[in-house]
């Protein structure tokens, strides 16, 4: 029996100048169903869904709300038509509890009663499964409690369409577990959900059926049961593509980078770094896995000197001339003076990796510009460093000069990765190289790092994606709270054992402690 | 449900360009010019009661700066005056530094160059101006500098500091012309007895626009291809790359702002050996604050600054030029540029803009 359409799209068109984000899209979202939308990045997924939720307005097209004809021109029209989105990045004010920005906003008759409010969202809760303090402010809550507020607050208002942007993103897959069982709770319940993720695993898990987009158009829907990873990924690429990510065997290993006790407190005087101590080795990838905000970022700007450490040793290794350089209180360019040979691709690749409005060849620049002598810019240089890695990476842009803010997000890593390996590094450390990436440029990367092991470099990978991790990294680092909780053979751990690991630190006396 | 809309689409629709034409571009100013300058010659029609005629606003605004060749040599050192603090502007600007002190560092480096004059009568004339033009680049350069240190040290807003350093460079000069004024409580220095420009080439403020044209070349040159101008291009797109690149972002800071103040410096040098010869406390004019639109207007390009100054002179002298043919204040001639750089800098949203109406056929429906 097919259930009834909540929302039917009927050749939706939208464009951003010349860029056609969604070609005629025809696409209906059902009662008592979970949709996933799947699609590489810039595939429209998000401009598509943001259509429904209010945000754009179509250019062509129609959306039609349980059969009639619908406009929707802000998020508060979306809610009088009781669709909700919860998007990748929260839209919650900190100093307020949960209760407080669930109701933040909304014209309830009667007086303002923050109990009443809270009763209600202890029955909301009761009936999907959420576990939710209403009381408790948003500083105090990881980042699934913050979720939890999200999805609460729309379904407060009533939304009987739920729309997640990526909600899996920021979770370990104990609380990803958690998650599914809630959606399918609200699915019993004869909610209409949509999904949009990356990850085929959860695709095939948690959805009835599966909308793939490719390049702005609509390529079809399918069941999730007669759906494999392997045939779904060729909807979205168009092609066949394998699905392994190579690991190849380690050799030469010799340590390039130690940390010992390392601590270190962020400006407000909250320790970020707690004891951590670990050695890099060449021809290796080490991994590090952690909840988002463990101190993955800080430790690793603390060996690229950009933050200062408190107390603890930061050793180098110089395979060259064999000394060892210490690279605490230095600052990014003492470290490279020293013959240091660091790359690190930052996770903010346009607030720090590289400048948003200016072309490749002079984000080229932004390692090499001192060199030469004279006052003047060398152009002549970079210019065939970015012409060589748009040629090597096959970088789509229309030319060396476009400011790489307007290229797409894993064009964009390409630059930036490209850059990086090219200064030849002997540590390379990615923070989330992958992030928002679509399969065939996640690929390229693993591939990129694994050249760079092969070659005996020490490479550092943070990442989310526990799958990606297990299959890539010869050794995986685990940290909770800003210390390690513990350093795994990639080739023998599980996911499970790494995600217990990433809510639970050893405390001093060995003793586990649950956080 | 309490859905009150129907099915309608909004009005008016903004989608951004991103493939505009650089005919397109010029085509969309140029009409915006043309609707302000018809709209200019309305106004006035309007305001003197229709005694004036439409085209004779035009030939009044034209006659401000040509009309005469000591006319055509005010203009273009009125050109040179505010396309220096312009220049000086660009740098700090493209660091995302706001500096709105423009004003107070030229008066401070006119006082400089006065004090020299002042305090060193028996230089001869040449090491005289060498030494007012030193006088004048530190001067400036110290209260751009002040600022800076502060920003780099203690992040503290640039705009209000640099703002107040305007009143304290005020109120020195004030301090200074009481103490040298002819006579007490006249405000009145008197022409300067020292210290002035000799004319070039036989032309008078030959040397202001000789200063300043090379000054923009400089400019233009050290913002695009040198080292420091891509630093500071860098740290003003964004501090933590420059950060991660190794560039010492408070150095960066602390040296533009030098360079800005500097520049500064020899607009008001300029002002005093070449166009005033005398120093009060209204020397600069608020050309330092014009400057802002200038440089802006300009998007911080030295070449295309030349055009903006142009047009900002322009109107400033034929709207002046305007209302005393037709017997108005000031205020009338406020009006009128006021009337065309709303044109102007409103014309820009639909180059990045385009604008879509109601699709028609969406009336029938529902």
């Amino acid at each position: 029996m097919e259930n009834k359409a909540a929302i039917e799209l009927r050749g939706i068109t939208k464009r951003f100048g010349s860029v056609v984000a969604n070609e005629n899209i025809s696409l209906t979202i059902r009662k008592g169903e979970i949709l996933s939308v799947l699609g590489e990045n810039g595939s429209g997924k998000t401009t598509l869904m943001n259509m429904i939720a209010g945000i754009y307005h179509p250019d062509e097209g129609q959306i039609l709300v349980n059969g009639e004809e619908a406009a929707i021109h802000s998020p508060k029209d979306a809610y009088d038509y009781k669709i909700g989105m919860i998007h990748q990045h929260f839209k919650l004010v900190n100093v307020l509890t949960a209760t407080e920005n669930i109701i933040l906003g909304l014209k309830e008759k009667g007086r303002y009663n923050v109990e009443k409010s809270a009763e209600r969202i202890k029955q909301i809760s009761n009936a999907y499964g959420f576990e939710i303090d209403p009381h408790k402010k948003i500083y105090e809550m990881s980042v699934s409690e913050k979720q939890t507020v999200e999805i609460i607050k729309v379904i407060y208002r009533g939304a009987e369409i739920l729309i997640l942007d990526e909600p899996t993103a920021v979770l370990t897959p104990q609380e990803t577990v958690k998650l599914f069982q809630i959606l399918r709770n609200m699915k019993q319940d004869g909610k209409a959900i949509v999904i949009i993720t990356h990850k085929l695993h959860e695709v095939l898990s948690i959805s009835d059926k599966v909308a793939v987009l490719r390049k702005g158009k609509y390529i079809g829907t399918v069941e999730t049961q007669n759906a494999t990873e392997k045939s779904l990924t060729e909807m979205m690429v168009g092609k066949a593509v394998s699905l392994n990510i190579e690991r190849p065997e380690t050799k030469n290993q010799e340590v390039r980078l130690s940390l010992t006790n390392v601590n270190m407190t962020n400006k407000e005087g909250v320790a970020m770094l707690k004891n951590v101590s670990f050695t890099a080795k060449s021809g290796e990838i080490l991994g590090i896995a952690g909840i988002a905000g463990s101190g993955q970022k800080e430790l690793l700007e603390s060996i690229a000197g950009l933050r200062q450490i408190q107390s603890g040793s930061i050793l180098y290794q110089n395979p060259q001339t064999g000394k060892e350089e210490n690279l605490r209180d230095k600052t990014p360019m003492q470290i490279r003076n020293l013959g240091v040979r660091l790359s690190f691709v930052p996770e903010d690749r346009l607030g720090m990796g590289l400048v948003g409005n200016m072309g490749i060849t002079d984000n080229m620049m932004l390692r090499s510009y001192k060199k030469g002598k004279g006052a003047f810019l060398q152009r002549k240089q970079p210019k065939s460093l970015a012409e060589k890695i748009i040629r090597e990476l096959e970088i789509v842009t229309p030319g060396s000069d476009t400011p790489v803010r307007r290229l797409s997000g894993g064009n964009v890593q390409k630059v930036l990765v490209g850059r990086e390996i090219e200064a030849a590094p002997t540590v390379l450390m990615a923070a989330y190289p992958v992030r928002g990436l679509d399969i065939n440029s996640s690929y390229t990367i693993y591939n990129l790092l694994n050249k760079q092991k092969e070659n005996g470099t020490a490479v550092i990978f943070v990442g989310e994606d526990l799958d990606v991790l297990i299959e890539l990294c010869d050794r995986i680092l685990v940290m909770c709270h800003g210390q390690i909780s513990g350093i795994v053979d990639g080739r023998k751990t599980t996911k499970e054992d790494i995600g217990i690991m990433m809510t639970t630190v050893k405390n001093e006396t060995g003793n586990e402690e649950s956080k | 449900m309490k859905v009150k809309h129907t099915g309608k689409e909004p009005l008016i629709r903004l989608s951004k360009r991103t493939d505009i034409s650089i005919f397109q571009a010029i085509a969309v100013r140029a009409a915006a010019i043309l609707i302000a300058l018809l709209l200019c010659s309305l106004i006035v029609m309007a305001i003197t009661g229709g005694n004036t005629g439409f085209f004779q606003v035009y030939a009044d605004m034209f006659k401000g700066s040509f009309g005469s060749s000591r006319r055509i040599m005010m203009f273009l050192r009125d050109i040179s005056a505010l396309l220096c603090l312009g220049l000086a502007l660009a740098p700090a600007f493209r660091m995302k530094f706001w500096n709105i002190g423009a004003e107070g560092q030229a008066i401070i480096g006119a006082l400089a160059a006065v004090t020299v004059i002042k305090k060193m009568p028996f230089l001869p004339p040449a090491a005289m101006l060498a030494v007012m033009l030193c006088a004048s680049v530190i001067a400036g350069a110290v209260w751009g500098i002040i600022p800076a240190i502060f920003k780099a040290k203690y992040n503290t807003n640039e705009t209000l500091f640099t703002l107040m350093m305007n009143y304290v460079a005020m109120q020195l000069v004030r301090c200074c012309v009481i103490l040298w004024e002819r006579q007490p409580g006249s405000n009145d220095v008197g022409i300067l007895p020292a210290g002035n420009f000799p004319k070039l080439f036989g032309v008078d403020y030959g040397i202001n626009i000789l200063v300043v044209a090379v000054l923009t070349v400089v400019a233009y040159i050290y913002l695009k291809y040198s080292k420091q101008g891509y630093e500071i291009a860098v740290v003003g797109e964004s501090v933590n790359t420059a950060k991660y690149t190794g560039i010492n972002v408070k150095k960066v800071i602390i040296r533009t702002m030098a360079i800005s103040g500097a520049i500064c410096g020899i607009a008001g040098f300029l002002l005093i050996a070449g166009t005033h010869h005398t120093i009060n406390t209204g020397i600069v004019g608020g050309e330092g604050f014009t400057a802002i639109i200038v440089a802006w207007l300009a998007k911080l390009n030295p070449f295309y600054m030349l055009l903006t100054s142009f047009l900002v002179v322009f109107l400033n002298r034929g709207t002046a030029q305007i209302a005393s043919a037709c017997g108005l204040n000031s205020y009338a001639s406020n009006i009128i540029i006021g009337v065309v750089l709303f044109f102007i800098i409103g014309c820009e949203f639909f180059i990045q803009y385009k604008l879509f109406l109601r699709h028609p056929r969406k009336k029938e429906g529902v």
